[in-house]
């Protein structure tokens, strides 16, 4: 016991436990696993992050492919109080999926595809084992934020399709489909991607939930599994991981928005 | 979770925040959204409350002949692997459900006050450091914080709590942070420092009380996120701990005999869904009642699709005829512009409103014609109407509308060949370059998109063509500056680039709407000059808008007097000083301050308000300004009438002589703000 106190540093001073902590991380070391030893913590991540990975960003690829057009169709069709039907399902639709946590529809998503009939065996409800494996965790990660993200698109196409230079933009005559997507949606896209990398972010934080419902061998299962067993290294190493990531996201969202609006680059100059 | 800032803070005047509040909640419960929030959340109190008291003992009776059982009659959801009924267990879990979230969310809410007020409390310095550190902290998911502070205060009921509580105070704090600073600013907020009040009894007396309105609304909007973080927590194991239950755990516990019952998994997933909604819709119904309450709707016409249905009884006809009713006719013979008898008009709840109507002229090639009126007198509708850049409400009517003899009634607005003319051969400039243009374009794409897109020009040609332009407006550096976006131009130089677009194709017509409203007087003079020197060497006419009879006086040879949506005077602008005859027109002229001007004096100012198209008044709309006004002009409205001098008026009491610069009141209109 004792050995094993003096081999893992625990007598020493907090400080100086610290510092040995922090010389490590930077080697890239975050120490030992504590349930499987002999791994350390680096190889853990390195085996279980690409499967988070891939789920978070096709999730997040399949949100932005559906939300922006949904949204600038929707602001097109709903544009000065037309299709007010069409306007209230979208809306009242768009709050109930929005409000069903991804976890939830992944159990629900489970029970329909592992139980359901005539759905039973389309697409695997748990593991990940080929492209089909990813359809459900994916879904249940993407529904959420598209419709949120496709709100927010189609009230910012609205506001912007009052603004005076889209007004100059008609008097050039151009097509409806060329007014919105060439005018109109660059000027959205502003609150549309700092939205976005907000919900980037609560996306990863939701693969946590659905890799355990799903039993994906990602970082977020093995997260779940970590703290429960109390293998305080490797919570450590992968809470590290997904706050350095959320960090990085924060950082491409302001570098984009700088790229895309030359005004907000001029400002914080 | 998407903080809900729009409803601005109400003014310390109104009625107290308390019964403001009262009455939004009342307000809420009645819409549709606020009904169905207010049933779904009613079910789930009930149930938190009424469960636990009839059934907590049968919930957690074993029964150990019927362990896992599906759906039935005795048990709807059927059993758990110890054969306790799921229907009651999800019931009674409401209330611990509920219970923690609310404490989670109470937790969240008191540290974010606190945390959002330290800014304020703490004074400069210290405040920014607050500040960044919510930043901070708010760039990280909320569940990615429950789970990292559950670790730390590890795996329990009272861990869950605090780690909720804590991950969502810095959402809470930013909100608050961002409420404090809108009315920080505020007069009352002022006046309160002044009056030597302590920082924090300002906070107490004055900013919580006009903050207090939105962070309600997200307080609804955090217990959801709370009820669905303590969900989450449970599901994984880490939150509520057997024996006790709450709908995550029932949910964890479903989920590993799903195979066996999938009602098991459902019936918590369900009752997790509707709080999580109830909570939510509740939230943006308030948010939607408290934030429309501030704002006054009013009716901006911002343009329109047009529909055909001439007042004149047009045959209509759509551009698909070919082109034989389109060919345009040599220059000279043919007017530039013919209107005859436009309307505007809109249907509202009250029937239909015009707030144009009955404008008839006509222009020639290289002519300068000036509308000149208060705001709200119709020119910019007038304006837009002819340019065909109307949108639905607002509708147009004319007996004539052509252009270049090409009649716009009839053509079809969505064609090919009607677009293509009207980019090519109609020019708009519009008010304030500022944000006229796209602001993520560069200025010389901009200029070429109308080449590219209607003249057939490659992207080269129709680049070089908008350099040409550039330069022809007197751009200097015209090629760099093509490259550059608008906001690196200074604003006489966006107009002139504005007028350099609205030339980009041969136009025989520029519209211009105000267009040196917006600027410096001496850029003003710039811009006229541009104008004028287009409209001379390439006899171009232009359609001047402006609410600066001085403007119009000098640039156009004719003008058009509008007043309520109706040309009331036409005349010569060389003959406005000696034989203007509308009391409205006299009234415009007389306040325009000249050189002899005592400027001890106030300037000149006209009485009354301009009318309102839905409630014009009978007769004369200018009547009750109108110190000439007889009985006659307040029950017949005067006809449009030629008089000596080729001019036209609207009037049964025309006036003669010539006008005079006056100051004080004059009996009328004014220098109208447009």
């Amino acid at each position: 016991m004792e050995a094993r106190r003096a081999a893992l540093g625990l007598n020493d001073p907090i400080w100086s436990q610290y510092v040995h902590y922090l010389k490590n991380l930077l080697a890239g070391d975050f120490g030992e696993s504590i349930t499987r030893p002999g791994l350390s913590v680096s190889q853990i991540i390195g085996q279980r992050l690409p499967a988070t990975i891939e789920l978070a960003g096709l999730a997040f690829v399949i949100a932005m492919l559906v939300s922006i057009p949904l949204g600038v169709l929707m602001a097109a069709l709903t544009r000065g109080g037309r299709r007010q039907r069409t306007e209230l399902a979208f809306t009242s639709s768009s709050i109930v999926f929005a409000a069903i946590p991804e976890f939830i529809l992944a159990v629900g998503l489970v029970c329909l595809f592992g139980q359901g009939v005539g759905l039973l065996g389309i697409f695997p409800v748990a593991g990940r084992s080929g492209p089909l494996s990813l359809v459900l965790p994916v879904i249940s990660l993407a529904v959420a934020p598209t419709v949120v993200l496709a709100r927010v698109v189609r009230v910012e196409v609205l506001t912007v399709m009052e603004a005076d230079y889209i007004r100059t933009a008609r008097s050039k005559r151009l097509r409806a489909w060329r007014l919105y997507l060439r005018h109109a949606l660059p000027n959205a896209v502003t609150a549309t991607l700092t939205l976005s990398g907000l919900l980037l972010g609560g996306l990863i934080a939701g693969t946590v939930l659905v890799e355990s419902v799903m039993a994906w061998p990602g970082l977020g299962s093995s997260m779940v599994s970590s703290i429960l067993t109390k293998d305080y290294p490797l919570v450590q190493g992968i809470v590290l991981v997904y706050g350095v990531v959320v960090l990085v996201i924060n950082l491409v969202v302001d570098v984009v928005l700088a790229v895309l609006d030359p005004r907000s680059a001029i400002q914080e100059s | 979770m998407t903080a809900r800032t729009s409803s601005s803070a109400p003014d310390p005047s109104t009625p107290s925040p308390a019964r403001r509040l009262l009455a939004g909640l009342a307000k809420t419960i009645r819409t549709p959204m606020g009904a169905t929030a207010t049933v779904f959340l009613g079910v789930v109190l009930l149930a938190a409350i009424v469960a636990p008291m009839l059934w907590s003992g049968t919930a957690a009776k074993v029964d150990a002949t019927a362990l896992d059982q599906g759906p039935s009659g005795e048990h709807w959801l059927g059993t758990d692997n110890l054969g306790r009924d799921l229907l009651l267990r999800v019931l009674v879990a409401a209330r611990l459900s509920v219970l923690l979230s609310l404490s989670a969310t109470a937790i969240g809410i008191s540290l974010g006050l606190l945390l959002g007020a330290a800014p304020w409390l703490l004074g400069p310095r210290l405040g920014r450091l607050a500040a960044a550190f919510v930043n901070i902290a708010v760039a990280f998911p909320m569940l990615l914080m429950t789970l990292f502070f559950a670790v730390i205060f590890g795996v329990g009921v009272q861990g869950s709590v605090c780690a909720i509580g804590i991950s969502m105070a810095p959402w809470f704090a930013r909100l608050t942070q961002t409420l404090i600073a809108g009315v920080q600013k505020r007069d009352f907020v002022a006046a309160a420092r002044i009056a030597r009040v302590s920082r924090f009894g300002v906070l107490r007396r004055h900013i919580l009380p006009n903050i207090a309105e939105p962070l309600i609304v997200n307080v609804a909007l955090a217990a959801a996120a709370a009820l669905l973080a303590f969900a989450g927590l449970s599901f994984l194991g880490l939150g509520v701990q057997a024996p006790e239950y709450d709908w995550g755990l029932l949910l964890n516990e479903g989920l590993s005999g799903i195979y066996v019952n999938p009602a098991g998994a459902l019936g918590p997933g369900i009752a997790i869904v509707v709080a999580g909604l109830g909570f939510n819709l509740f939230g943006e119904a308030l948010a939607k009642v408290l934030g429309s309450r501030h704002k006054v709707r009013t009716f901006r016409p911002r343009g329109a699709s047009r529909t055909v249905s001439g007042s004149g009884g047009h045959p209509r006809q759509h551009a698909t005829d070919g082109s034989a009713g389109d060919a345009i006719a040599p220059a000279g013979e043919v007017p530039v512009l013919e209107v005859d008898r436009l309307r505007v008009s809109l249907d509202t709840p009250n029937g239909t409103v015009s707030p144009v109507r009955e404008i008839s002229f006509s222009m020639k090639r290289g002519e300068a014609l000036g509308v000149v009126g208060e705001s709200g007198s119709g020119k910019s509708l007038t304006a837009l109407a002819v340019a065909q850049l109307l949108e639905s409400p607002l509708h147009v009517e004319a007996a004539t509308l052509r252009l270049l003899g090409k009649d716009l009634m009839a053509a079809d607005p969505r064609s090919r060949a009607t677009r293509r003319f009207l980019a090519t051969s109609l020019g708009l400039v519009f008010q304030n370059p500022t944000t006229s243009f796209n602001p993520t374009m560069r200025i010389g794409p901009q200029l070429a998109e109308v080449a590219r897109l209607h003249q057939d020009m490659s992207r080269r040609q129709a680049g070089a063509r908008a350099v040409d332009r550039l330069r022809a407006v007197r751009i200097p550096g015209a090629e760099r500056r093509a490259k550059q976006y608008p906001h690196e131009f200074s604003g006489g130089m966006r107009q002139r680039a504005m007028v350099g677009m609205a030339m980009m194709g041969n136009p025989s017509l520029i519209i211009a709407d105000e267009p040196t409203t917006a600027l410096d007087v001496t850029i003003q003079r710039q811009v006229l000059n541009l104008l004028e020197q287009i409209r001379v060497e390439n006899q171009v006419a232009v359609l001047l808008i402006s609410h600066d009879i001085s403007v119009i006086g000098q640039f156009c040879s004719r003008v058009l007097v509008m007043y309520a949506g109706r040309v009331v005077e036409e005349l010569p602008s060389a003959d406005l000083r000696t034989s203007a005859r509308h009391p409205y027109t006299r009234a415009l002229l007389s306040a325009v301050p000249d050189m002899t001007a005592d400027r001890s004096q106030p300037l000149a100012t006209v009485p009354g308000r301009p009318v309102d198209p839905a409630d014009r008044p009978a007769g004369c709309a200018f009547a009750p300004r109108c110190t000439f006004a007889t009985a006659q002009c307040h029950t017949a409205e005067p006809p449009l009438q030629e008089v000596g001098s080729g001019g036209t008026v609207a009037c049964w009491n025309p006036q003669e002589g010539a006008v005079t610069a006056v100051q004080g009141q004059v009996q009328q209109a004014g220098r109208g703000q447009a």
